[in-house]
């Protein structure tokens, strides 16, 4: 298995997923604006799921893609709650505040 | 060689995060980076091939308690309140109880060591009757449900009545708040 060529490129697209990673933390750590901070949230967790992929075409054994779909929608559901933070300021009473405002 | 890598990296990744985390001022930041904190910990528990646990990691540490933080910086205010006291004390005793759980991994087996206890007591057992008994291609989800069912089937009963606990309490918040008819 070591050696051979997809093995080569599957640690080729390691490394450049961790070179990315490394960007997305940078973007992460100083982002000027809070928006700069949800992308790169975002993007990481899409670069978890590219990892988890990549990990186990690696080790030989890609039986764990659909967790890594699932870690898709773990994502999906953070990045809904970061953005309907943004747009009302709370996450559960969102209801009663419009309806208080009428 | 590759395995030594990725946690070398990761766990790089890993500290730098937490030491983000730690000289953050604004509390929205630190929500996020606690998310992908916590996704970088699931990616490490993937590469142990713990990936329940890894999922677990990634659903309660960067999905639920993401919302829970946010809810939580939505009702209070988004700025760390500068503390006063001295940080000398703390760093003291996080030294002394780090240094105290690496001295009790110490004559930890190594990992993924075949003599050890976890590998000699019960585990082969398992292994070898889990298709003769339960017929079931995954041996931990034959262990949880049909060895250990009636201890899963408690589990289960104290997160039900948990969520429970918490929907009552919640929703009598509501309910007072409309009873008020103002804004918050």
């Amino acid at each position: 298995m070591i050696g051979t060529m997809p093995h080569l490129v599957f640690l080729i697209a390691l490394i450049l997923l961790f070179i990315a990673m490394i960007l997305v933390l940078i973007r992460l750590y100083k982002g000027p604006t809070l928006y700069d901070r949800v992308l790169s949230t975002n993007s990481f967790g899409t670069h978890t799921v590219l990892f988890i992929g990549v990990l186990g075409f690696l080790s030989g054994r890609p039986d764990f893609l659909d967790i890594a779909l699932l870690y898709a929608l773990i994502n999906f559901v953070a990045t809904i709650a970061i953005l309907k933070f943004f747009r009302y300021r709370a996450i559960g009473d969102v209801l009663i505040k419009r309806e208080s405002k009428k | 060689m590759i395995d030594t890598f990725t946690n070398t990296v990761l766990f790089t990744m890993l500290v730098l995060t937490a030491l983000a985390i730690v000289r953050m001022e604004r509390l929205f930041a630190v929500v996020m980076l606690s998310s992908v904190f916590s996704l970088l910990s699931a990616l490490l528990f993937v590469t142990l091939d713990a990936v329940d646990v890894a999922f677990t990691e990634a659903a309660v540490g960067a999905g639920i308690s993401t919302v829970l933080m946010l809810g939580t910086i939505a009702l209070t205010k988004p700025a760390v309140k500068k503390s006063r006291h001295n940080a000398f004390v703390p760093l003291i005793v996080v030294c002394i109880t780090g240094a105290a759980l690496i001295y009790g991994t110490l004559d930890m087996p190594a990992f993924g060591s075949l003599d050890a206890p976890a590998q000699i007591h019960v585990g082969p057992d398992y292994l070898s009757r889990t298709p003769s008994d339960i017929d079931v291609p995954n041996v931990v989800t034959a262990i949880l449900g049909s060895y250990r069912g009636f201890d899963t089937l408690g589990e289960t009963a104290v997160v039900f009545t948990a969520g429970i606990g918490v929907l009552l309490l919640l929703s009598g918040l509501r309910r007072r708040r409309d009873d008020d008819g103002e804004d918050i």
